[in-house]
């Protein structure tokens, strides 16, 4: 690499002056929705993406207007918590300045769609006024940390959430920019010069992304992080964590240097050595990722390139310690529990199904204000999934009447009535506001689900939990490559078709079809549903059938979660 | 008319002229005379004419003076036609617009003819505050020598019509001045009202200037111009080559960017001018007048020389969309209905523009019935008139194209649209269809020296004209700065030209922009906040000799410009009020502040 120029994204980087660029500028410009091209890369780290409405794109052009640049925003919610404060502050903020709508992510948090360049400060100023922050929620940086959404379970699980709140402030970029542009934060006069102990003036190469889970669920599928940790857990005791490193969902079509990976197992850490296991991958990463190459910047190659063991020396060399052999543990499902479940403190926890996170006010479905009206009276906590669905937690047991008739009132009780397919669907956002899909996908999902369900009826499969993942570009936010069936954009109204994974994100899908339309993909699946539904043994889930009976093809790359020490 | 009349020409030419005019119409033979006299005074032998040149106190006695007043080019055109025709009668004449006439000689003027507009509602055209001022002040002299005559121009849709016409014909006549011809009070269909005018004064000053004219003092208006090929009376049938919405899907406005081709009909325009547009009436709208009225439009209709079928009459020769006083009071007249009477009476001016500004003729017709004929209604409402639109395109640059700026005026009254008569016909046509347009030149309107500042200021489509500037002088290369201030509602939506702007910020040919979008924020915001806010820099590039354009909705926009100029040259210039009012007069007379106002 060295005497191969730096990718553009790292001279911005370099020259940002830890993260501020010409933003403040940028916000000022009257003439323009948008802002500067580099200010766009910026604005990342602060977790804020530059949209545009994609459907207005071609109408605008002939009106001689620029496109209809509008902002997302990204909060940080480790583990996915809130309270219903800052319920109500994200209600007011969606339905004042952004789209009215409020998207759970697959990363346990929640987007806000549609804001406007001249509302994008009041709306980041407004929730950190409710004391979330958005800091580093996208950009070459830590990403939010995942975790298990349920860690109420057990003294065990609420630990496991803590280290979650921990990794993401002990992670958090140090620079004052963020307080600075979007707070009005005065810069100290003669300070101390800034700096960013562990990431340094250029940040990470690429994204970087954590999740922990609590066996026996991997609803944070863990081996999609770039460092997955899995709770060992033991007469209700946090052991600690066992270790994966170089999970990543991201790949190029047609381009085989690019690929899906599952993280990898390297050892067992200790809770104590937990953050500063956390630092040195980090520091690894920084240091031998690839600058010049963002398609090939994620911790994922630069683990492929060096090779596991390269890599875990090098870990242990800056550690300091070995890490010890990984610990046994077993994932039943990467899914949600729906309904109400009761946790060890005789609290009670209820959760929802929410069609692709999206939380909108429909006709007849409306759910934004249902959750506002539960949000004024709920005693306890929300908690996002990662597979964008809402937990209403901590509720004591003399409230669930209530809350179970404001969920009916609300119609957000849809749970009680999903068949097999829709319980497990998880579809990205994608058109009109993603730039980069190349599909419909959550616009997609309420028109697919009900022919599959049509044909899954047929061949007597309507409950049979299967999962689904809906991806409008092959990037992989919703986790595509860990679907039972996957469909990937390439084009309007066309997918690559992938199956097989297994039912807890332990073995990654292969591509069966490429580039057909739904007519082809429904017609391919109407086969495979009928095998499964005459072949397949008992309990056998669709997945591990697809592998078992030989029906798929050969997969290009390795597909299961290893363990290397 | 025959052979005779034209003794003057030699025999062998007599049936080549009768040839030419037989069957011709009026317009065209009053164009052909004011050609012919252009050519008679490229071939007299005369020295050339300095408009604003100081009268010898002889020539002024036996000289006619025809003085305009004009901000769209209306009362221009008629002043150098009655010009050119009592030059070819062989009248020493001067035309002199307003602004170029020095007041003193008015003490020695003995025929003086009057031609002058009236913007909006009792507003003098830009070009002659200064005489109207003089004129209505303590300073003008007693005229009891002079002998007058003033055409007025106006529209009455609005209250005062012509009302500056009639305030200087009183004027002059306080002074001591002797009238030699009632007032004329035009409207929009101009010519109806115009042209008998110019007869009868032209017959006036024939009379008064018999004992004085040989034929080697003529004085020709100017060198001979074979004028447009095609005019109001003969437009050009344009192609409409683009219709295009160019407001956002969430704007309540729609807003369309009109291109036409003028390919093969020789017309050129300066950035600055405007375009008119011959509308023919939405068929809805005319059969709901017809339908209201119970009348057949397939009735016949004589109207002088002209007949046709009374839908003809509705669709292509009245004016439906604007209601006017002469009609209302017809209309008043035969429904005798006491209400509407009433607001007839002067104290009810305010309520009767207030109607004026909502209905159209059908909701009269619908609201207070009364029996009207075919003939009665044609012969009671106001011959159509073309609409003029400042041109949006450079010629420079688009060739043999034309672009428009056009707001759809789309309203519901009723559960019913109400339209724009010429925005309706234009929005409702497609590409290909054929548009009649005639070019009309705005001079005062126009660009300056290259090395000048430009200072644009608009609000909605009154950013028009300023797309041609920017064009014109990019193409030029001018060494001037161009600053745009810009205001409509939505900056999302309503940003008119958003991407050309961005361009040319970009490549250095505009160099600064403004922008007012009124309804983003809490408070109202519109330009004239703007250039407070920027109000040093306003003053100084007026100071460093700058022009200042204004152009859009003349009953605020412009109002609130002009007050909001005041009180920047009032502060940062150091100036009282009143000598800041004078400042921003001189810059009108330099032609250094210019507004396009509609």
């Amino acid at each position: 690499m060295s005497g191969a120029a730096l990718s553009e994204l790292e001279r911005i980087k370099a020259n940002s002056r830890f993260l501020r660029g010409t933003l403040v500028e940028s916000l000022a410009d009257p003439v323009t929705g948008a802002i500067s091209e580099d200010d766009n890369k910026l604005l990342k780290f602060h977790g804020s993406y530059q949209q545009d409405d994609r459907d207005l794109r071609e109408e605008r052009r002939k009106q001689k207007l620029e496109p209809a640049y509008q902002f997302m925003v990204r909060a940080r919610l480790a583990g996915g918590v809130l309270s219903p404060a800052q319920w109500l502050s994200f209600d007011h903020i969606a339905r004042t300045w952004a789209n009215q709508t409020l998207r759970i992510t697959t990363r346990q948090t929640f987007q806000l769609h549609g804001i406007l360049k001249r509302d994008l400060k009041r709306s980041i100023a407004a929730m950190n006024h409710a004391l979330v922050s958005t800091i580093a929620a996208c950009g070459d940086v830590n990403r939010n940390v995942v975790a298990s959404a349920n860690p109420v379970e057990t003294p065990a699980h609420r630990l496991a959430y803590r280290w979650a709140e921990r990794l993401s402030d002990h992670l958090k970029p140090k620079t004052r920019a963020y307080h600075e542009i979007w707070l009005d934060e005065k810069l100290v006069a003669g300070g101390e010069e800034e700096s960013e102990p562990l990431y340094g003036a250029t940040y990470l190469p690429r994204k970087f992304k954590i999740g922990i889970a609590v066996p026996p669920t991997n609803d944070a599928d863990v081996f999609a992080q770039d460092l997955g940790l899995i709770a060992i857990i033991e007469h209700g005791e946090l052991l600690g964590f066992n270790v994966a490193v170089g999970g990543g969902m991201g790949a190029s079509h047609g381009d085989a240097s690019t690929y899906p990976r599952l993280g990898s197992m390297i050892g067992f850490v200790e809770p104590e050595q937990l953050l500063r296991t956390a630092e040195a991958v980090i520091e690894v990463q920084r240091d031998h990722g690839d600058r010049v190459e963002r398609k090939h910047a994620r911790l994922k190659y630069t683990i492929d390139r060096m090779g596991i063991s390269a890599f875990k020396a090098k870990l242990e060399q800056r550690l300091g310690f070995a890490l010890q052999p990984s610990r046994p543990y077993h994932f039943d499902h990467n899914g949600d529990r729906y309904g109400w479940t009761e946790g060890d403190d005789g609290r009670w926890h209820l959760t929802l199904q929410i069609e692709s996170g999206r939380l909108a006010d429909a006709p007849d479905a409306p759910h934004l204000s249902g959750l506002r009206a539960i949000a004024e009276v709920h005693q306890g906590d929300f908690r996002l999934t990662c597979n964008q669905n809402l937990i209403i937690a901590n509720v004591p047991a003399a409230q669930r009447e209530r809350i179970d008739a404001l969920v009916a009132e609300y119609k957000l009780d849809g749970y009680r009535r999903l068949s097999g397919i829709r319980r497990h669907a998880v579809a990205c956002v994608a058109l009109p506001t993603c730039g980069l899909a190349m599909a419909e996908s959550e616009r997609y999902l309420p028109q697919l689900l009900p022919k599959l369900e049509a044909l899954l009826e047929q061949h007597g499969l309507r409950d049979e939990p299967i999962l689904l993942r809906l991806s409008g570009c092959p990037n992989g936010c919703s986790r595509p490559y860990l679907g039972e069936i996957a469909l990937i954009g390439r084009a309007i109204g066309r997918y690559d078709l992938r199956l097989g994974a297994d039912f807890a994100g332990r073995r990654l899908n292969r591509v069966v079809r490429e580039n057909i339309d739904e007519g082809e993909i429904l017609a391919e699946l109407d086969k495979l549903f009928a095998r499964y539904a005459a072949e397949r043994n008992e309990h056998e889930r669709f997945g591990d059938f697809l592998v078992r009976s030989g029906a798929l093809p050969a997969a290009r790359h390795a597909i299961d979660a290893e363990v290397f020490a | 008319m025959t052979a005779a009349t034209l003794s003057p020409l030699p025999e062998e030419k007599q049936p080549l002229v009768a040839r030419l005019i037989d069957g011709l119409e009026a317009p065209a033979l009053l164009w052909l005379s004011g050609y012919l006299a252009g050519v008679a005074g490229q071939r007299l032998p005369v020295g050339k004419h300095a408009p604003a040149e100081p009268a010898a106190a002889p020539e002024a006695q036996t000289r006619l003076t025809v003085l305009y007043g004009s901000q769209t080019g209306n009362a221009k055109r008629l002043a150098e036609d009655l010009g050119r025709r009592a030059s070819a009668a062989g009248l020493a004449v001067r035309v002199v617009r307003a602004d170029a006439y020095a007041t003193r000689e008015l003490k020695q003027e003995r025929l003086l003819y009057v031609v002058i507009s009236t913007q909006g509602d009792a507003e003098p055209p830009d070009d002659s505050r200064a005489l109207v001022e003089f004129l209505a002040s303590a300073r003008a002299p007693k005229l009891e020598a002079l002998r007058y005559a003033v055409l007025g121009l106006g529209d009455s849709s609005y209250p005062s019509f012509c009302a500056i016409g009639r305030q200087l014909d009183e004027r002059l006549a306080a002074l001591g001045a002797q009238r030699l011809l009632t007032a004329g009070e035009a409207d929009v269909d101009l010519e109806t009202v115009a042209q008998p005018w110019l007869e009868q004064a032209l017959q006036q000053a024939r009379e008064q200037l018999k004992t004085s004219a040989p034929l080697a003092k003529v004085t020709t208006l100017r060198t001979a111009r074979t004028g447009p090929v095609w005019h109001r009376e003969q437009p050009f049938q344009a192609p409409l080559l683009l219709n295009q919405r160019i407001t956002g899907r969430d704007s309540d406005r729609d807003v369309r960017h009109l291109e036409f081709s003028l390919d093969g009909s020789g017309l050129h325009y300066a950035p600055g001018d405007a375009l008119s547009i011959w509308p023919t009436q939405s068929p809805i709208l005319v059969d709901a007048i017809l339908n209201t009225l119970k009348l057949d439009g397939d009735t016949a209709v004589r109207v002088g020389n002209d007949e046709h079928a009374l839908r003809t009459w509705l669709a292509t020769h009245r004016e439906l969309t604007q209601l006017t006083r002469p009609f209302f009071a017809a209309h008043a007249e035969r429904s005798g209905d006491a209400q509407l009477r009433a607001l007839l009476a002067p104290a009810a001016r305010d309520s009767l523009a207030d109607v004026f500004s909502r209905w159209q003729v059908l909701d009269l017709l619908r609201r207070h019935p009364a029996e009207w004929t075919a003939e009665t209604l044609v012969a009671a409402l106001r011959p159509l008139a073309p609409r003029l639109y400042s041109i949006a395109s450079a010629q420079s640059v688009v060739g043999d194209e034309v672009h428009l700026t056009v707001s759809h005026v789309d309203y519901a009254l009723d559960g019913e649209s109400r339209w724009g008569a010429a925005s309706r016909y234009l929005a409702r046509h497609a590409e290909g269809d054929n548009v009649p347009v005639f070019i009309e030149a705005n001079e005062r309107f126009h660009l300056p020296a290259d090395d000048r500042d430009i200072l644009m200021i608009g609000a909605g489509t009154g950013v028009a004209p300023y797309r041609a500037f920017v064009q014109e002088r990019a193409e030029r290369s001018a060494s001037g700065r161009n600053w745009l201030v810009f205001g409509n509602p939505h900056f999302h939506s309503d940003f008119l030209y958003q991407v050309e702007w961005q361009q040319a910020l970009k490549n250095g040919q505009l160099h600064r922009i403004d922008l007012a979008f009124s309804r983003d924020q809490a408070e109202k915001l519109y330009v004239q906040h703007r250039l407070i806010e920027q109000g040093r820099r306003v003053y100084e590039w007026l100071e460093s000799g700058a022009h200042l354009y204004v152009c859009g909705d003349a009953n605020r926009m412009a109002k609130d410009v002009h007050k909001a100029l005041v009180a920047i040259v009032a502060e940062h210039g150091a100036r009282s009020s009143e000598d800041a009012e004078a400042w921003l007069s001189q810059l009108i007379q330099q032609g250094r502040y210019a507004r396009d106002v509609y």
